[in-house]
């Protein structure tokens, strides 16, 4: 508690950036790091500054504010602050630690400060459940937010080649590109379609649009060679999963 | 309008019954007809019951000819052709059964002077039988246009309530909350650094509540002060939104007193913003444009958008509003399209131009 708490804040609008700004570093022990007008914004700002907390609004352009929750570092804690109601369960859901709507008393703003001070540091939000609150039910994500170096770039599901799991992290390829993501593989694999995206090996989850065939590895397991010349292991139960997915194509 | 494509008595459990005992008396006054030309009564009945009923079936066969001919829709000399014919086929048809019967009943001893009696009285028994037909073809046109006037009647209740659906879906969605929302904590976050901002911001919100209010109490209102309400609209998301919202206004002054329903425009021009405007870092140019050509009042709402950015809730909503609300003013008068063309939305709207204070 002896350290200031360092805040970062994201708001497409200024005059509600000017509101958070003047509440917050007023109050003591609390420093304004970065204030953001958009999520790429943000996103670099939270690299270079290392915040404790940030303050969210939700609809903004390019990058709405789960999808800049999800390229925060997780250590950092989060607040929705927002004139839409209807979100508060996606953000319970993705572990936000609070959600304050528009317009708000200033005491209201400092409670969820309080929170977030408490929670900073302390404990990691678990990076499946927020990847399954960026889902709407029932359906599948259309695009992921990745980080190159300090660039944002939001990604069609349609443009990834396939996901490596690489320690406790997962590598997004698309066109020949690799971007880290911080979650487990099945949590990313589970958010996408199904029909689309196939967990080929303990490691690999395929997007079978870019399979352009399959050879024969050793005894028990195959290789994929995609589109673009990349080969990946399949092992025996994926291959299995392949064969009922793309039915007859394969069997010939 | 639209014909019933189902019978309006075999289709109904409920009316077989009746209308089979209708064809009682009929066949008391067709016993008494036979006993009247020499028919043993017992003969008579023999005969008469048992053709009354199958003709009570066989009539029902005029459903047909009457559907395929609404009165009044088709030409009478064909009417009644095909109606003559077919009765003349039905009768015939009844009278050859009718003999068949006659001449079984007369293998019985009890019935032997049946079959000449009847073949006597066939003419007769035809000329009933034509009769009866027309009757039936009277009854099924009288039912099919009770039918027809139900279901107009349906239908008509049913456009009524989904045109004061859409009207008051209209009214209810004029101000959105989230936008007063916003407002007011861009007020808040005003106040103190630029007071006079706030300040203004208070006097457009203001002014766009008092003449949405105003103007949703009224069934139309002249185009130009609906261009003015949305003005002061665009004033206040201007405000907060600062330099990335600009606005381009061409507005023929020709079209300025043609009248519109109130708030037609508020939220297309909403919708530029929130789905438009703000999926953009760097904002862009909503555009309205209002102008009348000949006997049309012609509107065009433009602004660039994100395509990538994903829906955000309640994107189509205000489109399907607009388009209820015109079709229900309107009818098929009214054109409404709404497409996308290069990163830029384009709301089109043709309505017939109609002058206030012309009735």
């Amino acid at each position: 508690m002896t350290d200031a708490v360092r805040v970062l804040l994201v708001d497409d609008e200024e005059p509600a950036r000017a509101l958070l700004t003047e509440i917050l570093s007023r109050s003591p022990g609390v420093e304004v790091v970065a204030s953001c007008a958009n999520g790429f914004e943000a996103v670099r700002a939270a690299a270079e500054r290392k915040p404790d907390a940030a303050f969210l609004d939700i609809e903004m352009p390019k990058l709405d504010g789960f999808e800049v929750m999800e390229l925060l570092d997780p250590a950092i804690a989060v607040v929705f602050v927002t004139a839409y109601d209807h979100y508060a369960v996606k953000a319970f859901d993705a572990e936000a630690v609070d959600y304050v709507l528009k317009p708000y008393r200033p005491e209201r703003l400092l409670e969820a400060l309080k929170r977030a001070r408490e929670r900073a540091r302390q404990r990691r939000p678990d990076p499946a459940r927020l990847a399954r609150a960026l889902r709407p039910a029932g359906t599948y994500r259309t695009r992921l937010a990745v980080r190159d170096g300090s660039d944002v770039h939001v990604l069609p599901v349609s443009r990834v080649d396939f996901l490596e799991a690489r320690d406790d992290a997962v590598l997004v390829r698309a066109e020949g590109k690799s971007y880290r993501l911080t979650q487990t593989l099945s949590s990313l694999a589970e958010t996408l379609d199904p029909a689309r995206f196939l967990r080929v090996h303990r490691s690999y989850v395929l997007n079978v649009d870019r399979l352009r065939r399959l050879e024969l590895y050793s005894k028990n397991s195959h290789v994929a060679i995609l589109a673009d010349g990349a080969r990946i292991p399949v092992s025996r139960e994926g291959h299995a999963k392949l064969r009922e997915l793309l039915g007859a194509d394969s069997k010939s | 309008m639209d014909r019933p494509v189902t019978h309006p008595i075999l289709a109904r459990p409920g009316r077989l019954g009746p209308y089979l005992a209708a064809t009682l008396p009929l066949a008391a006054i067709l016993t008494a007809l036979l006993v009247g030309t020499g028919f043993a009564a017992a003969d008579a009945a023999a005969v008469s019951v048992p053709m009354t009923l199958l003709y009570a079936f066989l009539s029902l066969a005029a459903f047909y000819p009457c559907r395929a001919m609404p009165l009044g829709r088709a030409r009478w000399p064909l009417v009644a052709t095909t109606h003559f014919t077919a009765a003349i086929l039905v009768a015939a048809v009844w009278i050859v059964i009718g003999a068949g019967l006659a001449d079984l009943l007369g293998s019985f001893d009890v019935f032997a002077a049946l079959p000449a009696r009847y073949r006597a009285q066939a003419p007769t028994l035809f000329a009933a039988g034509v009769l009866l037909y027309l009757l039936s073809a009277g009854l099924h046109y009288v039912l099919i246009s009770m039918e027809n006037a139900r279901e107009r009647e349906r239908k008509e209740s049913e456009l009524t309530i989904l045109a004061r659906e859409a009207e008051l879906q209209a009214l209810k969605s004029r101000i959105q909350p989230h936008f007063l929302y916003n407002s007011l904590n861009a007020i808040a976050g005003l106040i103190s650094g630029n007071p006079e901002g706030a300040r203004r911001m208070c006097v457009e919100l203001a002014e766009f509540l008092r003449r949405s209010l105003a103007a949703g109490e009224r069934p139309s209102i002249r185009i130009g002060e609906e261009v003015e309400l949305v003005r002061h609209y665009l004033d206040v998301e201007r405000i907060r939104f600062g330099e990335r919202l600009s606005v381009e206004e061409d507005v023929e002054a020709g079209g300025f007193d043609c009248l519109v329903p109130p708030l037609l425009l508020q939220p297309l021009v909403e919708n530029a913003v929130v789905h438009g405007i703000s999926t953009l870092v760097e904002g862009g140019t909503v555009r309205l444009e209002a102008r009348r050509a000949g006997n049309r009042l012609r509107i065009v709402i433009e602004n660039p958008f994100d395509p990538d950015a994903p829906a955000r809730p309640r994107g189509g909503l205000g489109l399907r509003l607009v388009r209820e609300r015109l079709a229900a003013l309107y009818g098929a008068e009214a054109i409404f399209a709404a497409k996308k063309l290069d990163g830029r939305h384009l709301a089109i709207i043709s309505v017939p131009a109609r002058l206030a204070g012309a009735s």
